[in-house]
């Protein structure tokens, strides 16, 4: 995009991916899921105080899971200004991918000894549907989880950025494609285990899939995977690209004047983001054994949202921490206090949005630069949101177009 | 199997070609000294094989008397004992003579009488015959129902003298179904003929089932003819009460829809506020007509429990409006402008709101019973009945939906709302307390929820996650009405009701709700203003 007379402006120079500090953090927890994690669970002695223990790994596994959904959101929502609520359906497309696959490895160890899975011959179906027939092959699977997400979110999202669907309508739509799915994969009909969904997994490329070598396994390939894609996102957001999209959460319309066509940054992000979610349901489920419609609950995709919310959006550490927080404080209330998580989480949604609006991470900077909570960063952050609202809804409809501005400035 | 003398064809199940012989045979035996209950016939009732003690009981039916009566109501009571010679009404450990009513003494080797079903169905039939000729109508016109659920030929002079007796004209239509019905058991053609046509006009879907059943083992080939006319008769009846009830479930749905939704247009549709616990205002408004229901149980007498539900409504507005304003106050007003927050704080709020509800009430379900004026429907056709609370709801949406549109086009709190939401600066400089007018306005959307709660409370189940289910769709009838609308609101909540019931009929429940989702999803593609947008200079 050359204008077309000179410019007197200079763009700033490419930061680096990473500054010296980063990288290091960056290598130590690189070293920590991927050595230190392993040895402390398998190579140190149960008794010991430095023993990480299976459930640990299978929480932070899981953890990490989320950590990459929160990623994903962020890109979309913290960068792009685009709230998705239908996260939760990628990352159950991924994991019924994944879940297909395993199926079919079970093989004739079934309760039923059949070729088919079991749900199938209890369906009394006599062979696999369309929709199976290439679950019996691991690569093509790992095709599936990057090209199924993908495809829905190139045809939903194209459909929805043409129009100019945005903001809060953007979210419910989404919602809604999310409550369908959800609905439609609930039925037995649809083939994939209805209610009950896929479990009972026994083996992954033919190694069964309980041991503490596999688990041990999946957990460091969750972690690589996860810093994985906390680089790709710190490339894509340091880059002439991200920049545009941080452009098109403040100000659509500014960047559509200045000559961009909004229509494939935001497809694209979008799908990065919808891939990213299948990749980490893809990595859960092996992990968790078990996949059913209730991931694509739009409860689980609104959590999604709040893990990045709490760790402060438009920032790339920020989800990690905050699906780590939030699930964490999950683990542990669920057991300790079952009647209080449901009044944490909701309060945490209520905190956050009224009083933290960067999150943890923003509030940590804060505190570190020494200054009062509503410092310009926080004024920034109400300013975007302002432009945000003002571009929420469709230029059509009446009497908000007007209103909102006028509310925003209240606000 | 066939029988010897029997020139007509096979036209029913053996037993019943007996039992209608030996009766019409024994009657014409008994008709002359018509007499009451004997001690006999009592006994020949209690004792001996099944098939006997049918036509003992078929037989004492055409000739009752009170006793009778209350023998028969013993039997089904499973309050009679009987020896070898006579039969006993037990009241308590008390034996009485079934026919002088006088107390007597139990001799020791009686025994209880058992009944097994096929007595059972007999004393049923039993019981209806004797109430022909009740002097309430709608004992009679029950009775003339039941006899033709069980058709039997040996009822055919009974079914003929209530006929001859009966004034009420609707009565009379019954009993002449009736008769029809049991004449279509009999073994003669021109008699056969004779009921299938006069079946042409029942409209209901068990004659066609008796029709049906018959026209299976039916060789006379008029006979035959005449039943098939009778059916597709039938059959064009029934279609339009089915298609009527498509229809009205559909309203039904759609008002529903509507109420939920109503409250929406106003938060949503006028204010702009995406409120995520919208559903949870409704699920307030159906504890606090739960809360009623308790509180009438037990501190009012039970005449006045049919009243608890119209004492719930300003209840349950009042309940869900108050949340409202609380939550205007503490939370939504600080967030006006921000509508992605507003989403994720709101629904923060409906978390805590339903985990409140859990801690308070408990987890499960509460019930909630409809007041008796409400319970039972009004029969519009044979197989058409609209439950009396469904027209309530209906009517009741109807009510709210006017209530609404008066108090915002023309109260001076709607100019208000009218005013701020159109344009806040200059309504603020005319000197309207906007932020005032924020929170009414958001009390008053929720408190439609209430009132929405209240209407669900009476024909769904009350639970914590009650507003779960209906966010999604009260959310989609504002998108496809249009915001700020709230005739869109009106026509996309009645539209989506119909649209699903219809489907629902074609490709079944899960599939119709899927089919309408993905319709609102691609048509918001097409038009995101909703149907009813506002025309304006921004269009």
């Amino acid at each position: 995009m050359t204008p077309n007379t000179p410019s007197p402006l200079t763009l700033p120079a490419r930061a680096p991916l990473l500054s010296r500090g980063g990288w290091a953090a960056f290598l130590v927890a690189l070293i920590l899921v991927c050595a230190v994690a392993p040895v402390l669970n398998m190579a140190v002695p149960e008794g010991s105080a430095f023993h990480l223990s299976d459930y640990m790994v299978g929480l932070i596994g899981k953890i990490m899971c989320y950590a990459i959904c929160a990623l994903a959101m962020d890109l979309i929502w913290g960068y792009t200004g685009i709230l998705s609520l239908g996260h939760g359906l990628f990352f159950a497309l991924g994991g019924y991918m994944m879940g297909m696959y395993l199926m079919r490895q079970i093989g004739r160890d079934g309760s039923y000894k059949s070729d088919l899975p079991d749900f199938m011959v209890f369906l009394d179906w006599k062979e696999l549907p369309w929709h199976w027939a290439l679950s019996g092959s691991f690569v093509a699977t790992l095709v599936l989880i990057v090209a199924v997400p993908a495809l829905l979110a190139f045809v939903f999202g194209w459909f929805a950025f043409r129009s100019r669907i945005k903001g809060v309508y953007f979210s419910i739509i989404t919602q809604a494609l999310t409550v369908a799915a959800m609905l439609l994969f609930f039925r037995n009909e649809t083939g994939f285990g209805g209610n009950n969904g896929f479990t009972d997994f026994k083996r992954i490329l033919g190694i069964p899939i309980a041991t503490q070598e596999m688990r041990m396994l999946l957990f460091v390939l969750t972690g690589a995977t996860l810093l994985g894609f906390f680089l790709l996102a710190r490339w894509l957001v340091g880059s002439k690209y991200g920049r545009v999209l941080q452009a098109i959460r403040d100000a659509e319309s500014r960047v559509m004047f200045s000559g961009y066509n909004p229509l494939p940054y935001k497809l694209s992000i979008w799908i990065i983001s919808a891939v990213m979610c299948g990749v980490a349901g893809a990595l859960y489920v092996p992990q968790v054994g078990i996949i059913n419609p209730g991931e694509m609950s739009p409860a689980n995709s609104i959590e999604i949202a709040i893990w990045a919310a709490v760790g402060g959006r438009a920032t790339l550490v920020g989800p990690i921490i905050g699906a780590f927080l939030v699930n964490g404080a999950k683990s542990w209330l669920t057991v300790a206090a079952p009647e209080y998580w449901l009044f944490f989480l909701g309060g945490l949604f209520i905190v956050v949005t009224l009083f933290l609006p960067n999150g943890v991470v923003g509030l940590v900077r804060q505190l570190r630069r020494g200054k009062p909570v509503t410092a310009p960063a926080a004024a920034a952050a109400e300013r975007s949101l302002e432009s945000e609202a003002g571009e929420d809804v469709p230029p059509s409809v009446g009497p908000q177009a007007t209103a909102l501005p006028g509310q925003g400035a209240r606000a | 199997m066939t029988r010897p003398f029997r020139a007509a064809p096979r036209w029913r199940p053996l037993r019943a070609a007996w039992r209608g012989c030996a009766l019409m045979l024994l009657a014409l035996l008994l008709a002359p000294g018509a007499w009451a209950l004997t001690a006999e016939q009592a006994l020949k009732m209690a004792t001996g094989d099944g098939e006997d003690r049918v036509q003992a009981i078929n037989e004492a039916v055409l000739d009752a008397d009170d006793r009778t009566r209350a023998f028969i109501d013993a039997l089904s009571n499973d309050a009679v004992k009987a020896s070898d010679k006579a039969a006993f009404v037990m009241e308590g450990d008390q034996a009485t003579d079934p026919v002088t009513g006088a107390k007597v003494k139990l001799p020791d080797d009686a025994e209880d009488v058992i009944n097994n079903n096929f007595l059972r169905s007999a004393l049923d039939a039993a019981k209806a015959a004797l109430q022909l000729h009740s002097e309430d109508e709608a004992t009679r016109a029950a009775a003339a129902a039941a006899l033709m659920k069980d058709p039997d030929e040996s009822r055919l002079p009974l079914i003929d003298r209530a006929l001859a007796a009966e004034k009420s004209p609707a009565v009379r239509d019954r009993l002449e179904l009736a008769r029809a019905t049991t004449l279509l058991a009999s073994h003669d053609a021109a008699k056969r003929l004779q009921a299938a046509e006069a079946l042409q006009l029942a409209r209901s879907p068990d004659i066609k089932l008796l029709l049906n059943e018959q026209l299976s083992h039916e060789d006379d080939p008029k006979v035959k003819a005449a039943i098939q006319a009778a059916i597709a008769k039938i059959n064009e009846g029934l279609a339009w009460g089915d298609r009527l009830g498509v229809l009205f479930t559909g309203a039904s749905l759609g008002s529903i829809l509507l109420l939920a939704a109503l409250g929406l247009a106003i938060t949503y549709g006028l204010m702009g506020v995406i409120n995520m616990a919208h559903g949870e205002l409704i699920m307030i408004g159906a504890y606090a007509t739960y809360v009623m229901q308790v509180l009438f149980q037990r501190y009012l007498p039970d005449s006045a429990f049919g009243w608890y539900l119209v004492a719930a409504v300003p209840v349950s507005f009042l309940a869900s409006a108050l949340v409202g304003a609380v939550l205007e106050r503490g939370v939504i007003r600080f967030l006006y402008g921000r509508p992605l927050e507003t989403l994720l704080a709101t629904w923060g709020i409906s978390l805590v709101l339903i985990q409140s509800v859990r801690s308070l009430f408990g987890a499960q379900n509460v019930g909630v019973e409809n007041p008796s004026w409400m319970s039972g429907g009004w029969q519009v056709l044979p197989n058409l009945m609209l439950p009396y609370n469904r027209l309530v709801i209906i009517g009741f949406a109807a009510v709210v939906l006017a209530g609404v549109a008066f108090l915002i086009s023309r109260t001076r709190l709607g100019l208000f709302v009218r005013g701020v939401t159109q344009n806040r600066p200059i309504a603020s400089c005319m000197g309207v307390n906007t932020a005032r007018i924020d929170t009414y306005a958001f009390a008053l959307g929720s408190g439609i929820a209430g009132l929405a709660g209240c209407a669900l409370s009476q024909v769904g189940n009350v639970g914590p996650d009650l507003g779960q289910s209906y966010i999604v769709d009260s959310f989609m009838v504002v998108v496809l009405g249009g915001v700020g609308q709230l005739a869109g609101t009106v026509y996309a909540a009645l539209g989506l009701g119909l649209a699903n019931k219809l489907l629902e009929g074609w490709t079944g429940a899960v599939l119709a709700k899927i089919a309408v989702l993905v319709f609102i999803i691609v048509f918001i593609q097409k038009r995101p203003q909703g149907i009813f947008a506002l025309k304006g200079r921004e269009a």
